[in-house]
């Protein structure tokens, strides 16, 4: 299956990305040639199988470990903002959310 | 014109941590003369480009007060060893910029659990191994590539042939130990960034069982595939640095419930039926036929079958396993990979820290010039297909299905790992190639990964050990995979090959 | 589904609504950090590393937060999944810090289970499909910075319930009375305050129309309702918007709407077509939420009695009526306030029966008390009348010390801040006169003073025997039991 521009212009919005029309042309290419990559997986019979998506549940049954519900951070706000790029009355300031 | 270390001072963390123990010289004149090596390194106009920032300060006033805890009787056996680590570790004294422009010159309220065990320890927690830390070394961006050519800031340059890449992600790690221009460095490993730069660059890494080392403070690219490990000029000083760094940590969910272990002893534990002459009595290694390829490069082959040869002379058996989805390794990583690293790099938005657009019309702008601006190539190639192999009617038969291929990857390791102990082959096809030759075709470089994909994806343990040069007189590395936390396992085969062999101590010319 | 009878129909449509409510829970820390979930702090000093997705930075579970949800689901009689799965929702929003959020997908900690309530005196009963855990995002506030809006990060990783309903309701009032009985598990349940001004219960309507027996019709979803009130009126709005529409023959298409309360109108939030591809996928930071059974029980144990159990053991037992047994059961401290009060009238010597103590009890708590508590604006928690004291009130009335008047009076005192119920009785002078032999003197003086009513009572005049009732009253002061003092003219006066 091969992708389009539009699945190109598609995915670079989903993902916040401003592509110019070189890079979307170059990037085009690129993932078509990719998915050929990828077309040898799509052929395999998987039925049945359970995906595996941290690899020690391979060896045992893997729990996420809980944490007491207990406060445990303190105020470090000027640690946290000392590379926000804009700041004000403690608040990350970003251009005017429009709901 | 070679980089020298130097002349005198002892070559890797072993050596070093020796030499300091036995007050031979002390820290503070070793890690002067490292950073005097790194200055001088700086200065030339093909320099090998290993850091990206370099803490003279910091690293000297850890240097003394190591002294004084030696001088005290207080301190450990790594107190005092000039290290550095790979900038994809956050680290409080010193900018972290995982190689890219979205984070330069962002400071880390906080350090990696790694850098603190290895440093000076965690707050309110256990001291640290009291290493010193010279500075952050280079790497691709985000940990992305394979060739440290993909560095927003600069390219690094293998040791061995400036005009070469020393591998990646991790190359500025592999080349400052073999330019011993550090004693060892941390480094990561997602689909063979610790394995390949260290065979590149003549040296060893070792990439552990995922769960081993805490991710806590590692920025994050592929969650289900990144591992620390440490890089060093011999499995010792792999051993060495691994037992400071691994160990449960509560702040990473996904981090094996393990103790810190002592990987020096068990490198150094004789196996049963083992003598002076044959350390590896017993170990059966098993050869993957899909490890051999036609396509394999003659000389990386001729170099480990040298290798091997020289493991059966120890005393191991050689026999022939399979592992029949090698190649799909591929494209299963080059799917699950891209797919969580997508997601994982969303929350670089200009909002709270890193690179923010100078100009934009308003906030759905902001987000894209930022994101467009501060990602390199490579990145948003990655992030383009993992948003399109997550996205609505694409889940099931790109992500699932490469999630179900990964089990049957791992299932072919059970059944390889019942008949041998440890897997080998080599680490590469080739030895490393020139600056600017993957340039043209970047998909192509995925296939390259073929060796170090399969451990990557089954959470394998995987080490990188050198095993004598190929053309070029360019290093050739020797993997060795082990079974779930075998780490000492692999650490005792490396050992006793360079206990027997000389490649590693090699350096470049 | 609903019992009883067919859905009331809006100009001949059939109204389906589903409610998505999150409740935040009340845990000390966040979903996936140490920091504090408590209200009303200065921006961002409640936002640790991992809260701000600093690079580095990795969740983990908290477990008061599954604990809560393992009590909602036993309350609700849903199914406890033993393993359940933390999935990334990837949107971006400048209030969701790290482009994603972690919640739970195709695998839910809670599965199934209902919601029962009382709609217009009768049981309805709602299903869920569903309720999960995730984290909230924070707020964007938008005083104008210059054009710009600022983020506070505080809220963002509060643990959030999201209870999720079929599409089982057909009217507004029915909703609301799902989600005022689901408010008041949640808070009976202690898992959540329920405060919905500081956005602790947050219900998203999701609404469509359609011709009885055919199909569901498009749904538009109404975000973030943070009052009964609102909810009603949003839903009303917006049932009459899509019934408009569907008559003018146009479709309605799939949106997120918001409700301005000014207005009274919903509105379509400005997306993208692709808003709504969210990428859920497993999260790789965080390994399945495993569940033990004995974990689960001890949960079960540890429950308290919930509220329509003990509506149904009051009615059974206390013999309450069950609009009255609901009234009782409405919050954990109205009920043990009304059971201390029964019981500690159970526990004076000669008194009624229990029945008529407990609806005794129940009167007073659902007249008097209510009106004070609800002009107030206070809990039961802090009345100021201790449970024994509103039980010895309760006593004087059924022993004839004071009239029912009386009684008001008393109470008026004691809500003041008297202590003791037969003190003010005395200072008042409220004591009715039970003393039969003075009371009987009054009578004879009476009648002997009215002759003319005494005739036209015995003539057959009713109101005449009024008029001498009240002489008796006005001649004790008020302070005569008027049933007795008719009592002893009836018969004084009998032939």
């Amino acid at each position: 299956m091969a992708l389009t521009h539009e699945d190109v212009r598609r995915i670079a919005d989903l993902a916040r990305l401003e592509l110019q029309p070189a890079e979307q042309a170059a990037l085009l290419g690129q993932l078509n040639g990719f998915f050929r990559i990828v077309e040898r997986m799509s052929a395999v019979d998987t039925r049945g199988v359970e995906p595996l998506y941290t690899p020690l549940s391979a060896l045992h049954e893997v729990a996420a470990p809980l944490r007491e519900d207990a406060v445990t951070e303190v105020d470090e706000r000027t640690a946290n903002q000392a590379s926000a790029p804009e700041v004000a009355a403690g608040l990350f300031l970003v251009p005017k959310v429009i709901e | 014109m070679s980089a020298a270390p130097p002349a005198g001072l002892p070559r890797g963390v072993a050596a070093l941590a020796r030499a300091l123990d036995e007050r031979a010289l002390s820290s503070r004149e070793a890690t002067a003369a490292l950073l005097a090596a790194i200055e001088a390194e700086q200065r030339r106009p093909d320099g090998l480009g290993a850091f990206l920032a370099v803490d003279a300060e910091g690293a000297l006033a850890a240097a003394d007060a190591a002294d004084a805890a030696r001088a005290r009787g207080d301190s450990g056996p790594l107190a005092g060893v000039p290290i550095a680590h790979k900038d994809i570790f956050v680290t409080r004294g010193q900018p972290s910029t995982a190689g890219s422009r979205m984070l330069a010159g962002y400071r880390s309220p906080f350090d990696a659990t790694v850098v603190a065990r290895l440093g000076a320890g965690e707050p309110g927690g256990a001291p640290g191994a009291g290493t010193v830390c010279l500075g952050k070394l280079n790497c691709d961006e985000f940990a992305m590539g394979s060739a440290n050519e993909n560095s927003a800031f600069f390219p690094t340059r293998n040791p061995w042939d400036r005009s070469r890449v020393p591998g990646g992600s991790s190359g500025g790690s592999a080349a400052g130990v073999a330019a011993g221009l550090v004693a060892g460095a941390t480094g990561t490993d997602t689909g063979g960034s610790i394995r390949q730069p260290a065979a590149f660059c003549g040296i060893t890494g070792i990439k552990p069982t995922y769960g081993v080392c805490s991710r806590h403070g590692m920025i994050a690219f592929a969650s289900s595939l990144d591992q620390a490990g440490p890089l060093g000029t011999s499995a010792e000083d792999c051993a060495l640095l691994l037992s400071a760094m691994s160990g449960h940590d509560p702040r990473d969910a996904t981090s094996a419930a393990r103790p810190p272990q002592d990987y020096a002893a068990a490198m150094r534990a004789p196996r049963p039926g083992a003598s002076a002459a044959r350390p590896l009595q017993g170990v059966r290694i098993g050869l993957p036929a899909e490890f051999f390829p036609p396509g394999l490069a003659p000389d990386v082959a001729a170099a480990v079958r040298a290798a091997l040869t020289e493991l059966e002379k120890l005393g191991a058996t050689l026999l022939d396993v399979s592992l029949p989805r090698t190649e799909l390794s591929i494209p299963v990583y080059y799917i699950i990979a891209p797919a969580e690293a997508s997601s994982n790099l969303s929350r670089f938005d200009g909002v709270r820290y890193g690179h923010r657009a100078a100009r934009y019309a308003d906030l759905a702008d902001m987000y894209r010039k930022t994101r467009s601006e501060g990602f390199g190539a490579e990145v948003k190639r990655r992030i383009m297909i993992g948003t399109y192999v997550l996205s609505h009617g694409y889940y099931d038969a790109y992500y699932l299905q490469a999630q179900k291929l990964r089990r049957m990857i791992a299932d072919d390791f059970r059944a390889a790992f019942a008949r041998c102990d440890l897997i080998a082959g080599p680490v590469a096809p080739t030895v490393a190639w020139k600056l600017g030759a993957g340039a043209d075709d970047p998909v192509q470089a995925y296939l390259a990964d073929i060796f170090t994909l399969p451990a990557s994806l089954a959470g394998l343990p995987g080490m990188s050990v050198p095993a004598g040069f190929g053309e070029g007189g360019l290093p050739v590395g020797l993997q060795l995979i082990g079974d779930y936390f075998a780490e000492g396992a692999l650490l005792h085969a490396a050992h006793a090959l360079q206990q027997a062999t000389d490649w590693h101590a090699r350096r470049p010319q | 589904m609903s019992a009883a009878g067919p859905a009331p129909l809006v100009r001949g449509w059939e109204v389906v609504i589903g409610l998505e409510t999150h409740a935040q829970l009340s845990t000390a820390s966040k979903m996936f950090s140490g920091a504090s979930t408590r209200f009303g702090a200065e921006p961002n000093t409640q936002a640790c590393a991992v809260d701000l997705a600093l690079p580095g930075t990795l969740p983990v579970p908290n477990r008061g937060a599954v604990e809560r949800a393992i009590r909602f689901g036993l309350a609700v009689g849903a199914r406890i999944a033993p393993l359940s799965i933390f999935a990334r929702k990837n949107y971006f929003y400048p209030d969701l810090p790290k482009g994603y959020q972690i919640s739970q997908y195709e695998v839910p900690v809670v599965q199934g289970g209902r919601i029962d309530f009382v709609l217009e005196g009768r049981p309805r009963s709602v299903r869920l499909t569903r309720a999960h855990l995730e984290e909230d995002a924070g707020k964007s506030l938008h005083e104008d910075f210059h054009g710009m809006s600022g983020i506070d990060l505080n809220r963002a990783g509060t643990p959030l319930l999201e209870i999720v309903s079929e599409p089982d309701m057909r009217a507004s009032v029915e909703a609301v009375e799902y989600a005022r009985a689901l408010h008041a598990l949640v808070v009976w349940l202690g898992i959540c305050d329920g405060n919905m001004q500081e956005g602790s219960f947050r219900c998203d309507a999701n609404v469509s129309v359609r011709r009885p027996g055919q199909p569901f019709g498009t749904r538009r979803e109404i975000k973030n309702l943070n009052s009964f009130r609102f909810l009603q009126q949003a839903i009303d709005f917006e049932v009459q918007w899509q019934i408009d529409r569907v008559e003018d023959g146009l479709p309605v298409e799939q949106a997120t709407v918001l409700f301005d309360p000014d207005s009274g109108e919903t509105r379509a939030m400005r997306s993208k077509e692709d808003a709504h591809d969210y990428r859920y996928f497993p999260d790789p930071d965080l390994p399945p939420l495993v569940i033990a059974p004995g974990w689960v029980e001890q949960v079960r144990a540890s429950l308290p009695e919930l509220p329509g159990a003990m509506a149904a053991r009051l009615q059974r037992d206390d013999g309450l009526a069950p609009y009255d047994a609901q009234a009782m059961t409405q919050a954990p401290a109205f009920a043990r306030y009304y059971e201390a009060v029964r019981d500690a009238g159970l526990a004076l010597a000669g008194g009624p029966p229990r029945a008529v103590w407990a609806k005794q009890a129940a009167n007073w708590l659902m007249g008097e008390f209510s009106k004070r508590l609800n002009a107030e604006g206070i809990g039961i928690g802090a009345a100021p009348i201790a449970p024994g004291v509103l039980a010895a009130l309760i006593g004087r009335v059924a022993d004839g010390t004071v009239s029912h008047n009386g009684a008001r009076q008393v109470f008026d005192a004691l809500w003041g801040g008297a202590a003791e119920v037969d003190e003010v009785i005395a200072r008042l002078g409220l004591a009715q006169m039970n003393d039969t032999g003075a009371l009987e003197a009054i009578v004879d003086e009476v009648i002997a003073r009215n002759p003319k009513s005494v005739d036209e009572f015995r003539a057959g005049k009713d109101k005449a025997f009024n008029a001498l009732v009240g002489q008796v009253m006005k001649a004790s002061q008020g302070k005569a039991n008027p049933a007795q003092a008719s009592e002893l003219l009836r018969r004084k006066l009998a032939p």
